[in-house]
């Protein structure tokens, strides 16, 4: 039958990347899931420690803040960036397309150091408040949860663009046209048409921004100074300082269950092609 | 002028079009366009893709500015008046429903911009709804309905506010043919209930001719000509409007003499007498009849009427009517379209005559 040959063709086209994904990820993963159960003794015993040890609360509960926090922030400036995108003249769609591409160029670890210079105490920022006499005192910017949100957010606001965009430029003129000609004022078009036309893009950038941020580890340690550690980074410690293989295991196991929970119900929002634009 | 001030409110309108001219660019998509449209009339535009129809509904409705000339409403200039304060009713090709809100939600739209009481709205919607036939589905989005309902959900919405005038964009062009009829109707009858100055743009002329007080005829961006149903169709002011309006038969006549608002001709040797229904150019002219105006006989009759002789070539049977297919003796393509039941078949390369009342034909100018 045709339709089955090609569908096997098409699965032979995917095999080297399947290969190299299980090689590359799965296997490792199922290591890591052997060492939560079985490190330093086999049993449960890491999991009831996720559920009871106090550091290992504290880190959650920063990181759903953070992560919430910096969810909703890229997803109102990655709103605004994509409507000039996708609506604004061609100098403003020209210039609102640079701004999301150019980040894209520079690595994370750049990005993260560059904002230290702005935010840290001897930092750009501080520097100019100070020698214009509007405080006398630093500002904390960085090296806590401030810096590390705004860092986050800055990283992650083109990939809320996208989906976002996307959904905006689906939406028929015609449309908004015709509440136009009904009398309905452009406030009233945007809040009762345009918005609500565009919950999908926004489910689906809120997921992805999410995900993202949970995984955080680069930022976070950079920006937050070892006084806002996240899951990541969390895991990192319990691996290579204190080593405590089991618990490190335990966190990742649980973080990558959730983490597929999200993506599934982000499959039931939005078709993948959508979240590249 | 005040934000909130709704131009609609009257019952309908008359609406001045004068001297409008439209440019992107370079290109002139209209060029000085004059038309006045009658308070409470049914005014079709009609004219082949690409002929200026919407960008003239676009600048009527207030979502496009006219390059140049003005447009006046009940003798008020509103050229400079935006489309949310002009506020006609408008039906979009392809509907342009909400589609995150239900039927209901979508009628009452209007309504709610205008700020009327739920009690209020709640009546209208209904009443609405019952008048457009969609009752038992006002709880429905607009994807679950079917292309005819959707239909009916845009004249709804764009009814309910009571609007002075009426747009509608091509609304039937999606539909097969037994809806596309049903919902002729339907606008027909609303038109009358409404008593709304309705603006229907179309490129398909038996629909034009079906519905409308009143036809205006685009080509490149200019107005042709504007007039009754029968007017246009039998007294075209050229040879488009009369090709654009269903097949024609054309004769090449020479030595043309006027007479009154009679003209006559000769075409193969035979005298031809016509209605003069324009100014001549010289002495070559073009003698149009339709085809359903002629019949085809075994000889040439009265006086009254002229005959000229041809063979038939074939015939397409249509049903109710039959169409003959028929060549003149210096090679002219002819069609005559008589009704099937008040002939018998005729055979290809036969001989015959073909014939027409003289008030039926009429001269348009040689040439293209
Ligand atoms: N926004 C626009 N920019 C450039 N050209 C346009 C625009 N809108 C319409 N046109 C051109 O104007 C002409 C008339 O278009 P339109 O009014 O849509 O025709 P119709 O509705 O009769 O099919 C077309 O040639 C079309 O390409
Ligand atoms: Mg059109």
């Amino acid at each position: 039958m045709p339709a089955k040959s090609a569908t096997s063709r098409k699965i032979m086209l995917l095999a080297p990347l399947l290969l190299f994904l299980g090689l590359a990820y799965v296997v490792p993963f199922l290591g890591v899931v052997r060492w939560s159960f079985t490190l330093p003794e086999p049993g449960l015993g890491q999991y009831r420690a996720l559920f009871t040890d106090p550091l290992v609360q504290s880190v959650f509960f920063r990181t759903l803040r953070i992560c919430l926090i910096v969810t909703a922030a890229s997803l109102t400036m990655a709103y605004a960036i994509a409507y000039v995108w996708v609506r604004g003249s061609s100098l403003q769609r020209t210039l609102a397309e640079f701004c999301i591409l150019v980040p894209f160029w520079i690595s994370v670890l750049t990005r993260a150091f560059g904002w230290l210079a702005m935010l840290s105490n001897r930092g750009l920022i501080n520097t100019w408040l100070q020698s214009a006499g509007i405080i006398a005192e630093p500002l904390a910017l960085a090296r806590n949860e401030f810096g590390v949100i705004i860092g986050m957010t800055h990283f992650l606001i083109p990939f809320a663009v996208f989906p976002i965009a996307s959904a905006m430029r689906s939406i028929d003129e015609r449309v908004l046209l015709a509440a136009r000609g009904m009398g309905a004022s452009r406030t009233r078009i945007f809040w009762t048409i345009f918005v609500p036309l565009t919950y999908g893009g926004l489910i689906g950038a809120a997921l992805i921004v999410f995900v993202f941020a949970l995984g955080f580890f680069v930022t976070p340690a950079i920006l937050g100074g070892g006084r806002s550690v996240m899951v990541a980074e969390l895991v990192y410690l319990r691996i290579f300082q204190s080593p405590d293989w089991g618990l490190g295991a335990a966190i990742s196991v649980v973080l990558v269950l959730f983490i597929g929970i999200l993506l599934a119900l982000m499959r039931r929002f939005i078709k993948p092609a959508h979240l590249v634009g | 002028m005040p934000q909130s001030m709704h131009l609609g409110d009257s019952k309908a309108a008359e609406i001045n079009a004068v001297s409008i001219g439209k440019t992107f660019g370079a290109f002139h998509a209209l060029k000085n366009l004059s038309l006045d449209i009658g308070r409470g009339e049914f005014l079709t535009l009609l004219g082949p893709s690409g002929s200026g129809k919407t960008t003239f509904l676009m600048i009527l409705a207030g979502f496009t500015a006219p390059t140049t000339g003005r447009l006046v409403m009940d003798g008020q200039d509103i050229t400079n008046i935006p489309a949310e304060d002009r506020s006609y009713g408008m039906v979009f090709q392809g509907y342009a429903l909400f589609p995150h809100l239900t039927v209901e939600q979508n009628i009452a739209f209007p309504l709610k911009v205008r700020g009327r009481s739920a009690a209020d709205i709640k009546r209208k919607v209904g009443e609405m709804v019952a008048r457009v036939g969609l009752g038992g589905h006002e709880k429905k989005l607009p994807a679950k309905l079917s292309g005819g309902q959707q239909q009916r959900v845009a004249l709804a919405r764009a009814l309910v506010f009571e609007p002075a005038v009426l747009l509608l964009d091509e609304p039937f062009s999606a539909l097969d043919k037994n809806l596309r009829e049903m919902m002729q109707q339907e606008v027909k009858r609303l038109h009358q209930e409404t008593g709304t100055t309705f603006v229907f743009v179309t490129h398909d002329q038996s629909e034009a001719l079906a519905l409308s007080s009143r036809v205006a005829i685009f080509n490149h961006g200019e107005l042709l000509q504007v007039g009754r149903p029968q007017d246009v169709y039998e007294r075209p002011a050229n040879r488009f409007v009369a090709e654009f309006l269903g097949e024609i038969n054309l004769l090449p006549l020479d030595t043309v003499s006027l007479e009154g608002d009679r003209a006559a001709g000769k075409f193969e040797e035979r005298t031809i007498v016509l209605n003069r229904t324009m100014p001549m150019t010289g002495p070559n002219a073009v003698a149009a009849i339709r085809p359903e105006h002629m019949v085809i006989c075994t000889e040439p009759q009265a006086a009254d009427r002229n005959a000229i002789t041809c063979r038939v070539e074939g015939a397409t049977y249509f049903g109710a009517s039959t169409k003959y297919h028929l060549t003149t003796r210096s090679g002219t393509s002819l069609a005559v379209s008589m009704p099937t039941a008040a002939t018998s078949p005729i055979a290809p390369q036969t001989d015959v005559w073909v014939s027409w009342p003289m008030h039926q034909g009429f001269l348009l100018p040689a040439g293209s």
